[in-house]
């Protein structure tokens, strides 16, 4: 069943399809609209998450994909002026709500950022810290196997399990990446929101990130805002593509670059505006 | 080829490509074997599931194209992946191709069952298997991505191409001593040039492999040694007939 709504620009935006079983999506987005003081950021946003699926939010630049991607965890509250409205639910929870734990909010969906920034800690502080914060382990040995674990999923642990003390901000781009990575995975989120994580990385650092990303997504939900088309095409599952604050077209990553439903995601993808 | 790749399901994409072309492969040798075993055996039935099995073949030729767009649009392959795709893009339409000529002779197949058996569909057999050989020889070739092995199946069209001349020659004699022989001579003509044509694009196939694993085209053209198209044979004087 394929709902067709047509926003305030006179977009056509199809409501993302509802399996038979009427399956409630992880992150189901209505009507969201955010603004900066009196710009208009995002018009009428309608878009369902998959869980345990890779979804890449891709578009020019200044499109929204990042004002979306900070509506999921709040992070758009640390912006002066900026106000969010509409529906967004995590699991069937109403996160725009203000009565909601945003610090909680922030433990159940994590995010990495386009430049590596570990704590000026050591390795294993930065891993440990979320963890320990909020109340997840009861003893140093469990905190211990929590640290090599995230690690390990990290694909990080056999590079660094001899200098777990040496501090975080000495290692690599590439491994700093997988540190926050690391780091974002230890307080055991549902969600793992990425904004260009692989941007600053030399391309072999960047395909250990595409497939750790792969991995990953077996246990989490993730949503990627890449700049690289080519990325999203790699990565992800399904391809929402933004154009000047509007969802333009949202489906299958393969349907979305061997066949899109609309002209503006051809011209988008085969480079014919940008 | 070398190691995997640090994406690991980009290699079980690319298998998947070759899988395909291995399947589709054994189907062709095999749709050519069953087809030359029908017409030696005069079985027109087996003719007719020669016919209806072709159909797979489509399918898997389908799904190969729709596979490898995917590959390119969403892998941006490069390199020897690069080849590697548009390889088996080129390969697939060839065995499609194979498969056809397969199911043609099968159709000749059930006219000849029904007229006067003619001795040189013993040679036309042979040629078949002579090219079966080659199919097998160049899928082996692919798989292993062995340039060698390709270029071997690419010189043995030069003997398809000399049985393909003489039995010309030996089939036209004999339509000539014998009007009798007119209707399944002319099949059997269309048979061997089916046989032919199928070793003609199994040495495209070896082309191909040669391309992937070197990154260039083979120096040399194949020698094309078929003269059939040049063949004259000059009709037996009015009162002799050879027995």
């Amino acid at each position: 069943m394929e709902i067709q709504e047509t926003t305030a620009s006179g977009v056509t935006a199809p409501a993302a399809v509802i399996a038979g079983a009427a399956e409630e999506p992880k992150i189901r987005t209505r009507g969201c609209n955010v603004f900066y003081g009196d710009k208009q950021a995002l018009f009428d946003v309608d878009l369902d998450i998959q869980e345990n699926e890779v979804t890449a939010l891709i578009g020019p630049s200044g499109c929204g994909k990042s004002t979306y991607l900070r509506c999921i965890n709040r992070m758009n509250d640390t912006i002066d002026g900026c106000s969010v409205t509409g529906s967004i639910r995590l699991d069937g929870d109403e996160i725009i709500d203000k009565g909601i734990d945003v610090v909680l909010l922030r433990a159940r969906v994590g995010m990495v950022f386009q430049k590596p920034n570990p704590f000026p800690k050591s390795i294993f502080e930065n891993v440990a810290y979320g963890p320990r914060i909020h109340g997840l382990v009861s003893s140093k040995s469990e905190l211990d196997e929590v640290v090599e674990a995230s690690l390990r999923r990290a694909g990080l642990w056999e590079e660094v399990k001899d200098r777990l003390l040496q501090p975080g901000t000495g290692l690599s781009g590439g491994q700093q990446q997988r540190l926050c990575i690391a780091r974002a995975i230890a307080v055991e989120p549902e969600v793992i929101l990425m904004d260009e994580p692989c941007s600053a990385l030399d391309p072999i650092a960047t395909a250990k990130i595409e497939e750790l990303i792969d991995e990953l997504r077996q246990n989490f939900t993730i949503v990627i805002v890449t700049h690289s088309m080519q990325q999203a095409a790699r990565v992800s599952q399904k391809t929402a593509f933004f154009h000047l604050g509007n969802l333009i077209e949202h489906g299958d990553t393969n349907k979305v670059f061997t066949n899109p439903d609309n002209e503006k995601t051809q011209d988008y993808i085969t480079g014919r505006f940008g | 080829m070398s190691t995997d790749h640090i994406v690991k399901s980009f290699d079980e994409d690319l298998r998947k490509l070759d899988n395909i072309i291995a399947e589709m492969g054994g189907l062709a040798e095999i749709q050519l074997a069953d087809a030359i075993d029908a017409m030696l055996k005069r079985d027109a039935e087996k003719a007719e599931r020669v016919i209806e099995h072709d159909n797979r073949l489509d399918e898997l030729e389908t799904q190969l194209n729709e596979r490898a767009t995917e590959l390119l649009a969403l892998r941006q392959p490069m390199a020897e992946d690069l080849r590697a795709v548009i390889c088996a893009l080129k390969t697939s339409a060839v065995l499609e191709r194979i498969g056809d000529y397969a199911k043609n002779i099968a159709k000749r197949t059930i006219a000849l069952s029904q007229t006067a058996p003619i001795g040189p569909a013993r040679t036309v057999a042979r040629m078949g298997q002579l090219v079966q050989g080659m199919i097998k020889n160049v899928l082996d070739a692919y798989v292993s991505r062995d340039a060698e092995k390709a270029e071997d199946v690419r010189h043995r069209d030069e003997e398809v191409d000399a049985l393909h001349t003489s039995l010309f020659r030996e089939v036209l004699t004999y339509m000539m001593e014998d009007p009798r022989f007119i209707t399944s001579g002319t099949h059997l003509l269309f048979v061997a040039k089916n046989i032919e044509r199928i070793g003609d694009h199994t040495t495209s196939i070896a082309r191909n492999v040669y391309v992937l694993v070197n990154g260039v085209a083979p120096e040399e053209q194949r020698t094309k040694s078929d003269a059939s198209s040049y063949t004259v044979v000059e009709s037996p004087t009015k009162e002799g007939t050879a027995g």
